[in-house]
């Protein structure tokens, strides 16, 4: 076997000759060294190329790996676990639920409407590749504080991107989060989640099988935007937020998105998969067609060869290793039997997609070993072999580390500067007054109501979908979804404080009467070969292992993003933890945040903490870190089993309103929105801010005003300790008998009513007497005027 | 025997699903008709939902005109049938010149998905026909370009022919005259912003989108009569 | 002959122009003072092949007129000017 010489890369990517190629283009003298003896023989550029993509940080996790490992991921619902583009769960009824996170971190630091809007692209892909109709999508996002204009910029930019591309795919955003915090303003996190659903026999991998089926590629031609772009932007952190010279370099690779195009090429697929047109399909993301190439027939045991000459190209005289890296958009391939094709290309000049041939499957070669499949790129079919490479050693033999890990220096002191008890209290009323803040102005942007499934959209404790879609069996059942994160714990500890950030979802879930089925992650880190960031790393994992092995929940997806660092300055450990749900029956709307006039007030959950130290810690609380600038402490215990009893007996007393039929227990029309004369008119999860921000959030989600009487001052107002909710209900009696049953505690702590907010300490005194249209109004304000914007829209209160 | 709508679908639409649930919820047969077909079939009325015609492009509405079937429609609309455009269709609606006026950006240069209360203006128009005038309903909007705009004249005609049908309570996008739904002259073509396809549930918050499109069902009845 | 058509497209006097007011208003933080009435457009450039410029010119002006432009709303302004011989496809 002859292979040709590769093209002059050091030349077309600018290089002198002294540096040796590989190191050029990311690769470990060892990773050179693994590569020659893969293939017995020295790789030619265009060899090289493909192996320092698909070795690279992002498309290979060589960092976290073997720490991956220790996630739980099985489960009785997993179809589809991790590694394939989207994990899969039966939601019964004949439908499946397919869910996948991701990053796009670093493109949206250099380019925010672009990166953003690119980022929703790509997680759309990884979804309908299953089969799966993209249903839902959320959008965690974390800033620096918004003093900065170059963080507005990047606000503004991320959530316009998301907006301009999500609403015109036809995808609705139905929530997200919106973290603010100094460790994000030169690296700022813009992670995606989206949902989808498939009947159950739709479901298709990504794979290519039976030599002689013809390799098609859909949509978008290919241009030069985005070579190499996850390898060098993903696996590089960046200067300073005022250096901008060396975001400049990069932004060439930052590719456009097109969701028209993107929005045919959905249509096109889903009625490809319908009509059994094809044997497997998968979609082009990082590493483009190296990347799908390779995977495809890994996955399939088979080879495939490529004719680079075949490929649409955008620009002339793309070199072939500019068309095997390049990660031009809206791109999928689609492995197709040579009589289905005629009938695949007419279906694709329906939907206005191109289709092209570029390639076929071949047949593993026989060796010692086992059968190989090769991956061999052509320049023109039966031209020369410009590449020859085994197509899994892509994939399986790429490197894997275990790299240093060891715990920050200075962690101990950390710990012990604990803002319990030593930080005096203040001001109780104007310091939850600054931890409020309206997130409407950036979801209000999002088309959130898309295929009409949303009963509970942004600005609830989860989404609440109908499980109903284009093309699915009819089901009574609701998929719930949220995403969750806490860096300012996971600094502290992060295997703690991932673990609370499961609770949390767990949590958020309950609240619309949801229970959990499965958890995907997305682990945004900073730059690996500093030992404390892989501390970080594997102790989160350990985290999320334990609380979902807790909870019986499968981890069936996730990202691992690192290298989020700017000027040598690590973020914080940031896993955010997006938690799916069902529910059995969803016939009317459940309670949601809003309080009723008259209504008990009752707190589920323990008043104080059990364990040794102070009751009511307020180490990495919102108030500490945010109203106090005190970063160290001790979290608050989590009881696992203690969680999971309260969870689910929220879950069930919202189940019960949800699943009424129409206009059945405890539910007006439905015009009215929320709630009614049940058992249960309101429901919200202490997070975030504490009793206090949980009840002033319900009473300006309401529309009324509350007093609770009996706190123990500003430490049981604003500690973060987890695992309790906030009733309100017309019969509290009953409530609380029921929650006892349980063995969840229970305390009427006041009712709602009235036009102002009052949080009375032990001894009578009033630590928050505020109106309510005062604290409504910095509410809906705080965003806003941080934005210098005037606000938008109409004058909805309801969150 | 149910009235039969057709709900046009270009590449880029994306409610076409929704209002044909919708339509269904409310006693109607729809089907889907595609963008190159010349014939709208035995529709007694026609629906062009919401979305992204052509991706947008260069201005909303303004590569779907030149559609196939947008001839079927202005035909079917010449001929008194009931021709209904919800947001990307009012947008296609007015480039056709099927309706006055333009639909530009909001006035906050941003997208705007919220709840909105609009009130009704006029009962001479296929959606409101029946339905009294004031009466408030509450539909969400869901869009970027969806402030109408139409010059002095125009706007004086729509007043004194009675043609404008909905007007928002709290105007979400710098609309002239609070206007968020035209009619032409007959009444039998209207455009509107709000998506009334998204107030058909109760489990979705509001079934107030019922009303209008009930009152389209009926006039679609009304035209199979004659 | 070909011709190179440049159609600048721009909202009528009268219409709210909300895009060219908020660029207006932007423009005195970046220290930019005296500067009045920014109106946006867009600009389209294309070529046309015609036997003489007054086709072209007919032409060129039924795709501003017809498609580019929203008459309803904007206003569009034709450039024309000779782009060398046509080339074979």
């Amino acid at each position: 076997m002859t292979v040709a010489d590769g093209e002059p890369l050091h030349r077309s990517l600018g290089l002198t000759d002294g540096e040796p190629l590989h190191r050029s283009l990311g690769l470990t003298d060892g990773e050179l060294a693994s590569v020659e003896e893969v293939l017995g023989r020295r790789p030619n550029h265009l060899e090289l190329a493909l192996y320092a993509v698909m070795w690279s940080e992002h498309c290979s996790y060589k960092s976290s790996r073997i720490h991956l490992r220790r996630l739980p991921t099985d489960g009785p619902r997993v179809l589809v676990g991790p590694g394939e583009n989207a994990g899969v769960i039966d939601a019964g009824d004949g439908i499946a639920v397919a869910i996948r996170i991701e990053s796009h971190n670093h493109p949206s630091a250099i380019e925010p409407h672009q990166g953003a809007a690119t980022g929703v692209g790509g997680i759309l892909r990884d979804v309908f590749t299953m089969g799966a109709r993209p249903l839902a999508v959320m959008d965690p996002l974390f800033f620096g504080p918004l003093d900065s204009a170059r963080q507005r910029w990047l606000l503004e930019g991320v959530v316009g991107g998301i907006s301009a591309y999500g609403n015109s795919v036809g995808v609705p955003t139905v929530g997200g989060e919106l973290t603010f915090d100094p460790c994000y303003s030169g690296n700022p996190l813009v992670n995606v989640l989206c949902l989808g659903a498939l009947p159950v026999e739709r479901l298709v991998l990504g794979r290519a099988s039976g030599p002689g089926n013809l390799a098609v590629l859909l949509g978008s031609t290919t241009g030069r935007d985005g070579i190499g772009g996850v390898s060098v932007l993903a696996s590089a952190g960046f200067g300073g937020e005022r250096e901008g010279a060396a975001d400049d370099a990069k932004r060439p690779s930052v590719q456009v998105g097109d969701p028209f195009e993107e929005k045919r090429l959905i249509e096109a697929c889903l009625a490809l998969l319908d009509a059994g047109l094809v044997v497997g399909i998968q979609d082009l993301g990082g590493a483009g067609l190296a990347c799908a190439t390779s995977e495809t027939a890994a996955r399939g045991g088979v080879g495939m060869d490529v004719d680079v000459s075949a490929v649409p190209c955008r620009e002339p005289h793309m070199a072939p290793w500019e068309v095997m890296t390049s990660e031009s958009q809206e791109r999928m391939l689609a492995i197709v039997t040579p009589a289905a094709w005629p009938e695949v290309a007419e279906l694709c000049r329906r939907w206005e997609v191109r289709a092209t041939a570029i390639g076929t499957v071949t047949e593993p070669e026989v060796t010692p070993g086992g059968p190989v499949g090769r991956l061999r790129v052509l320049e023109g079919a039966g031209g020369a072999v410009l590449a020859d490479i085994p197509a899994a050693s892509l994939a399986d033999d790429a490197p894997l580390y275990d790299r240093p890990r060891a715990a920050p220096a200075g962690l101990a002191d950390r710990l012990a500067d604990d803002p319990t008890g030593s930080e005096p209290a203040g001001d109780c009323g104007a310091e939850l007054v600054a931890l409020l803040a309206d997130p409407s102005w950036a979801y209000r942007q999002y088309d959130h109501q898309l295929f009409c499934n949303t009963v509970v959209g942004p600005g609830g404790d989860a989404a609440l979908l109908r499980l109903a879609g284009p093309g699915l069996p009819p089901s009574e059942r609701g998929m719930a979804v949220t995403t969750d994160s806490a860096p300012r714990w996971c600094a502290i500890d992060p295997r703690a404080g991932t673990s609370l950030v499961v609770a949390e979802g767990v949590a958020n879930l309950a609240c619309v009467g949801a229970s959990p089925v499965a958890v995907v992650n997305c682990l945004n880190f900073g730059n690996p070969e500093h030992s404390e960031v892989m501390w970080q790393l594997s102790e989160a994992i350990d985290g999320l292992a334990e609380a979902c092995t807790a909870f019986g929940l499968p981890v069936i997806g996730g990202n691992v993003s690192l290298y989020n660092e700017s000027a040598g300055t690590d973020i914080d450990p940031t896993p955010v933890v997006g938690v799916l749900g069902l529910v059995d029956a969803l016939r009317a709307r459940p309670p949601g945040v809003g309080l009723a006039e008259g209504a008990s007030v009752v707190l589920l959950g323990r008043r104080s903490d059990g364990g040794p130290g102070h009751p009511h810690p307020l180490g990495g609380s919102r108030w500490a870190v945010e109203g106090r600038g005190r970063r160290g402490g001790k979290l608050p215990g989590l009881d696992l089993a203690a969680h999971r009893a309260a969870c689910e007996l929220v879950a069930a007393l919202v189940a019960e309103v949800a699943g009424a039929p129409p206009g059945g227990t405890g539910l007006g029309g439905g015009d009215g929105g929320d709630g009614g004369d049940g058992p249960m008119v309101a429901v919200h999860d202490v997070s975030g801010g504490g009793l206090g921000l949980a009840l002033a959030e319900m009473a300006i989600a309401g529309g009324v005003g509350v007093r609770a009487r009996g706190i123990a001052g500003h430490a049981e107002l604003f500690t973060e300790l987890p695992s309790r909710f906030v009733v309100a209900t017309h019969e509290p009696g009953p409530l609380v008998a029921r929650a006892e049953a349980a063995g969840v505690p229970a305390a009427v702590l006041g009712a709602a009513g009235g036009r102002s907010v009052v949080m009375e300490g032990a001894d009578g005194s009033a630590l928050v007497d505020l109106q309510l249209a005062e604290l409504a109004g910095s509410w809906r304000d705080a965003l806003p005027s941080r934005l210098d914007a005037p606000t938008e829209g109409a004058g909805n209160a309801r969150g | 025997m149910a009235a039969r709508i057709a709900v046009v679908v270009f590449p880029g639409t994306n409610c076409e699903h929704d209002v044909a649930a919708a339509v269904e919820r409310a006693g109607a047969a729809a089907s889907l008709t595609w963008h190159r077909d010349r014939d709208l079939g035995q529709a007694d009325a026609v629906v062009l939902p919401g979305g992204f015609a052509h991706g947008d492009y260069l201005r909303p509405g303004a590569l779907a005109r030149f559609s196939p079937v947008m001839e079927a429609v202005a035909g079917f609309a010449a001929g008194g049938g009931p021709v209904v455009g919800i947001c990307n269709g009012f947008q296609i609606l007015t480039e056709a010149g099927l309706l006055p006026g333009a639909l530009v950006k909001n006035r906050g240069l941003r997208f705007v998905c919220a709840p909105s209360r609009v009130r009704v203006d006029s009962e001479r128009s296929a959606v409101t026909a029946g339905v009294a005038v004031g009466t408030v309903l509450s539909i969400p909007v869901n869009h970027f370009s969806g402030s109408y705009v139409c010059d002095a004249r125009t706007l004086a005609a729509l007043r004194d022919g009675d043609q404008v049908v909905l007007r928002y309570l709290e105007n979400p996008n710098g609309s002239v005259d609070d206007i968020a739904g035209v009619a032409n002259a007959a009444g039998n073509v209207v455009g509107l912003m709000p998506h009334p396809e998204r107030a058909a549930d109760a489990l979705l918050g509001s079934t107030d989108g019922l009303v209008l499109l009930a009152a389209l069902l009926a006039q679609a009845a009304g035209v199979r009569a004659a | 002959m070909r011709f190179a058509a440049r159609v600048e497209v721009r909202l009528r006097p009268g219409i709210a122009d909300p895009e060219g007011a908020t660029i207006e208003r932007a423009l005195p933080a970046l220290g930019f003072e005296g500067v009045h009435d920014v109106r946006a457009g867009r600009s389209f450039r294309f070529e046309v092949d015609a036997a003489d410029e007054q086709e072209a010119r007919r032409r060129a002006g039924e795709i501003a007129h017809r498609l580019l432009a929203n008459p309803v709303i904007e206003d569009s302004v034709l450039e024309l000017e000779p782009a060398g011989p046509g080339e074979p496809d």
